[in-house]
């Protein structure tokens, strides 16, 4: 499996000797940094992690959109527009039982509103151009947001930011008109391939946890307030957690005497 | 199949309102990004917003049915085979692996 590394954070130099060093860098060194084909290759590796998550998900989102009586393409029109995975699951059931078009809207905005949160801190200021920009945004996925936002990518381009996103989008996509196309093919008995997603975000936030080095409170802090979302607003757990870890963040920061940090 | 015309426009809908909150608080926040307490967040939040990505997944965790041991075993393969050889494919497919098996073959509810 040597196109892996890349998808991982183990291939990023380090002071500790555990992990093995990166078997290549991202970019071979002659081409110049804005080589396109390259960043589109480099964001290509970086994808496939997630993509793994997406393609299963994908497809089970697709046979279920043609099991609820709606068309093929319904499922390709959704996944592209929509992008938005768990939401869109949701949208399957609404469009089904003719949901007002306000409650379609209301619960797209209930669910989606974490996305508010990642513009604090997706490297939009990277992305040049109108067009990559209102791209950038509206293929701007929880996957996107992490994989973006993860050490390994501060050093990259726009450009390869957008190859990422364009691939997500693409995995997303296709996997869902696959599903549609596909899913009546797909034994009954075998389950439980949506595990994928949570697998891919275990290794998302365990990357994440080890970039913040000794940083221990912020991933206690997250699953506190993710614990006590469950508790008290299941409906909105998302939600809810999203705000008291800002919360818990911001009280931290005020508290902590707002020591110079090396962020 | 519903309407069509009400079909394409349920997507519509969703998809303006999930663009506009992917695209409208960079508007309202990048004039904030210079400020201390907004670095200060946003170094923290990917690792925080993972960790509650995760807790969402595992919401519906019946922690008393014996068919939790699917996705517990699943998140131990993953977590295990991570912390072992950091690499996300690897990890990401043993612990589906796990899951599918567990899922399908011994805890069919």
């Amino acid at each position: 499996m040597h196109i892996s590394p890349a998808a991982t954070t183990g291939d990023r130099p380090r002071p500790a000797p555990a992990v093995p060093p990166a078997p290549s860098p991202a970019l071979p060194p002659v081409l110049p940094p804005s080589s396109g084909p390259s960043e589109a290759r480099a964001a290509f590796r970086a994808s496939v992690g997630a993509g793994l998550g997406f393609v299963p998900l994908g497809l089970a989102f697709g046979a279920l959109v043609t099991q609820s009586g709606l068309d093929w393409w319904w499922a390709g029109l959704s996944a592209t527009l929509a992008f938005g995975g768990s939401f869109e699951f949701l949208l399957i059931g609404m469009v089904t039982a003719a949901a007002p078009l306000a409650a379609v809207a209301l619960s797209a905005f209930m669910v989606n509103v974490r996305h508010v949160f990642y513009a604090l801190s997706f490297p939009l200021h990277r992305v040049t151009g109108r067009l990559g920009k209102t791209y950038a945004t509206f293929a701007l996925c929880d996957e996107a947001y992490a994989l973006a936002t993860g050490k390994q990518a501060r050093s990259w381009p726009g450009r390869r930011i957008l190859w990422l996103q364009f691939f997500l989008h693409l995995y997303w996509a296709a996997s869902s008109v696959a599903g549609a196309l596909l899913g009546s093919l797909i034994p009954a008995g075998v389950t439980g391939l949506d595990f994928a997603l949570t697998a891919m975000f275990t290794v998302l936030a365990l990357d994440a946890v080890r970039d913040l080095r000794d940083d221990l409170p912020t991933p206690v802090l997250a699953l506190l307030s993710a614990l006590a979302a469950r508790l008290l607003f299941p409906g909105q757990l998302l939600l809810a957690a999203f705000a008291l870890f800002t919360a818990a963040l911001l009280a931290r920061h005020l508290t902590t005497g707002r020591k110079p940090s090396h962020a | 199949m519903p309407d069509t015309r009400y079909a394409v426009a349920a997507v519509l809908v969703a998809a303006a309102v999930t663009w506009g909150l992917r695209a409208l608080p960079f508007a309202a926040l990048t004039p904030l990004r210079a400020s201390r307490t907004v670095q200060y967040l946003s170094t923290r939040m990917p690792a925080g917003v993972m960790v509650i990505l995760l807790v969402y997944c595992l919401r519906d965790l019946p922690l008393t049915h014996a068919r939790a041991v699917a996705p517990a075993a699943a998140l131990a393969v993953t977590v295990g085979l991570h912390l072992w050889r950091r690499n996300a494919l690897l990890s990401i497919l043993g612990g589906t692996a796990t899951h599918v098996i567990l899922a399908s073959a011994v805890f069919t509810s």
